[in-house]
């Protein structure tokens, strides 16, 4: 019974990265970009969120606010930030971007003070328990909807026009855009939706932990990153995979490795033994 | 004149670490976002050394060879995976370092090691160390960049696969940048650690190792001057902005990101340009005195 909750706190933990990183993914197969600056929009989301419902009383609201004030934040950062430099070496953007972040940590805690906010109503958390087993209401909440927005992601990629122009410009650029494909609005849209997604997490983490602070983006921003190598850089698939299996390894590895080395290096311990193996990544194909 | 001595002395011991970075990020093109961790093992190598009785000169040493030992193991992922990956890679060495110094005891844990012995130098003798071994390192990079392991170091940054092909050891190269700058990194981190004579793990973090690599970026990736010049620059100012001390982070990020945006070049890139832009023009005024006076006549 310990192994299937250890598993289950896992999943719910890798449900978070799975949402954060997608957007990192997104990016990173259009552009090359390592976005560090994709964990300030995730915090960015979860402030939203709690100032709009305690001021106005509506957490749909906030949601709302947050998703679209966020997806449109993701939009500024391309258009005014990575646009420019798209032709310059890599590091480049990568150090903007973590410049960006720094940036974005020290504007939240002087615009929200350094302790960080709650909701003035607490959401309801209770534990559920189940036959032994035992989640909180947000933890399942997050599950479900990060199951149903991946699941809806995939879809819109799989079936639909949007999806398959997005799909023809990560492969080859110049083709689609000879087959007439806006490739910019392709780029916005990618922008748009992972930074939304990012907002999502942001928003299930603030329920979770009822508390948002400045600095909640360091961890999930570096871990993201972890995530999306080890799902083979770009590949929607394997980063989801990875983000799932990477919260259910922490989760036995802060248990059974905790003595040795803490919960982050016991991610980039897996991480570098995987890169070793497979320098690609796990489902990386180059 | 105390306060000089301490700013003097911090900013030598950036300028080992900033110019050993250049080393492996400038002159050999393979980025690494997990410096500090360098740094780090130096220092506690070091000041366990002289805690367990060892003189500081060889206690000092030490520190670097260990510290170059790792940096060997650890370049020997660059021969597996490049660019991105790398950057990642590195940057999870840091993170593996700092999760496990934290959990051993022996090291400390979260606390760090305290009560490390003096050097046995004045503050002002200790200032002169520090700067005589970062002009030591300085000379040796402008050295390293004329001689024939500069030029190769320049071809693997550029091009790997077209250096393999022109008969250059790629991976004995890399290793060699790896090796040198992660050594002076240690020997960074040992006079860090007698400086301070008290470390705690968080002081080799993430943070640590993105302002170095802000330091290089800044300076001009690859000049040793430019480098130079930021390094002093950036340990400068938590001073100079000491009077908006609460937005000190957040000018760093920006000063990063703007660079970034609108220099890419740093400060060695921004220097070239100007100069250019400067001798473009005074030959468009020597052309115009041509015209003038062809005109004339």
């Amino acid at each position: 019974m310990l192994y299937l909750n250890l598993f289950l706190q896992g999943l719910a933990q890798g449900s978070i990265y799975a949402l954060i990183a997608v957007g990192l993914t997104l990016v990173y197969g259009l552009l090359r970009i390592l976005h560090v600056a994709h964990a300030g929009l995730f915090a960015l989301g979860a402030y939203i969120s709690v100032t709009v419902t305690n001021a106005t009383g509506s957490f749909p609201l906030a949601v709302l606010a947050a998703v679209a004030i966020t997806g449109l934040a993701g939009m500024a950062i391309y258009r005014l930030l990575y646009e420019p430099i798209l032709d310059r070496p890599p590091f480049v953007a990568l150090i903007a971007s973590i410049g960006l972040f720094i940036a974005m940590e020290e504007a939240f805690r002087l615009a929200f003070g350094p302790y960080g906010l709650s909701y003035a109503v607490p959401p309801n958390m209770e534990t559920i328990t189940f036959g032994g087993l035992f989640l909180s209401r947000a933890q399942i909440l997050l599950m479900v909807v990060a199951a149903l927005l991946l699941g809806g992601l995939g879809l819109l990629t799989e079936r639909t026009r949007t999806g398959v122009a997005w799909r023809a410009t990560v492969t080859d650029p110049p083709m689609a855009q000879s087959f007439g494909i806006d490739i910019v609005r392709v780029r916005y849209l990618s922008f748009f939706i992972g930074s939304a997604l990012a907002a999502v997490a942001g928003v299930m983490i603030s329920l979770i932990n009822n508390l948002v602070e400045p600095t909640m983006g360091s961890v999930p921003s570096y871990k993201a990153l972890a995530i999306i190598v080890l799902g083979g850089l770009g590949s929607v698939k394997g980063t989801l995979v990875a983000a799932l299996a990477l919260g259910v390894i922490e989760a036995f590895g802060t248990i059974y490795l905790g003595n040795l080395l803490d919960r982050d290096a016991i991610a980039f311990a897996f991480l570098i033994l995987v890169l070793m193996l497979r320098p690609h990544g796990l489902f990386g194909a180059r | 004149m105390a306060y000089e001595i301490t700013l003097l002395t911090i900013i030598g011991i950036n300028l080992i670490l900033a110019l050993s970075l250049n080393l492996i990020t400038g002159f050999c093109g393979q980025i690494s976002l997990g410096h500090a961790a360098f740094y780090g093992t130096g220092a506690y190598c070091a000041a366990i050394l002289t805690k367990a009785g060892l003189p500081f000169p060889p206690a000092l040493l030490a520190g670097g060879v260990v510290a170059g030992l790792l940096g060997l193991i650890v370049g020997l992922t660059s021969l597996r995976v490049r660019e991105d990956f790398l950057a990642i890679t590195t940057m999870g060495v840091g993170f593996l370092f700092l999760g496990f110094v934290r959990k051993q005891s022996w090291l400390g844990g979260e606390l760090g090691v305290s009560g490390i012995p003096a050097p046995g130098l004045s503050d002002l003798g200790y200032m002169v160390l520090a700067i005589g071994i970062a002009a030591a390192v300085a000379l040796f990079s402008l050295y390293v960049r004329r001689s024939w392991m500069g030029f190769a170091f320049d071809a693997v940054a550029d091009d790997e696969d077209t250096a393999r092909v022109i008969g250059i050891g790629v991976a004995g190269y890399k290793l060699t940048a790896f090796a040198l700058g992660t050594a002076l990194a240690g020997i960074a981190g040992g006079l860090y650690a007698h400086y301070a004579r008290i470390i705690v793990p968080d002081t080799f973090g993430f943070t640590l190792s993105v302002t170095i690599l802000a330091m290089v970026v800044v300076g001009g990736i690859g000049s040793t001057w430019g480098v130079i010049v930021a390094t002093v620059l950036l340990s400068l100012m938590p001073e100079l902005f000491r009077f908006v001390n609460d937005y000190k982070l957040l000018l760093f990020g920006g000063l990063l990101l703007l660079t970034m945006r609108f220099s890419p070049g740093g400060l060695a890139g921004l220097t070239r340009e100007t100069w250019h832009r400067l001798r473009r023009n005074q030959g468009r005024n020597r052309e115009q005195v041509d015209d003038g006076t062809a005109a004339r006549s």
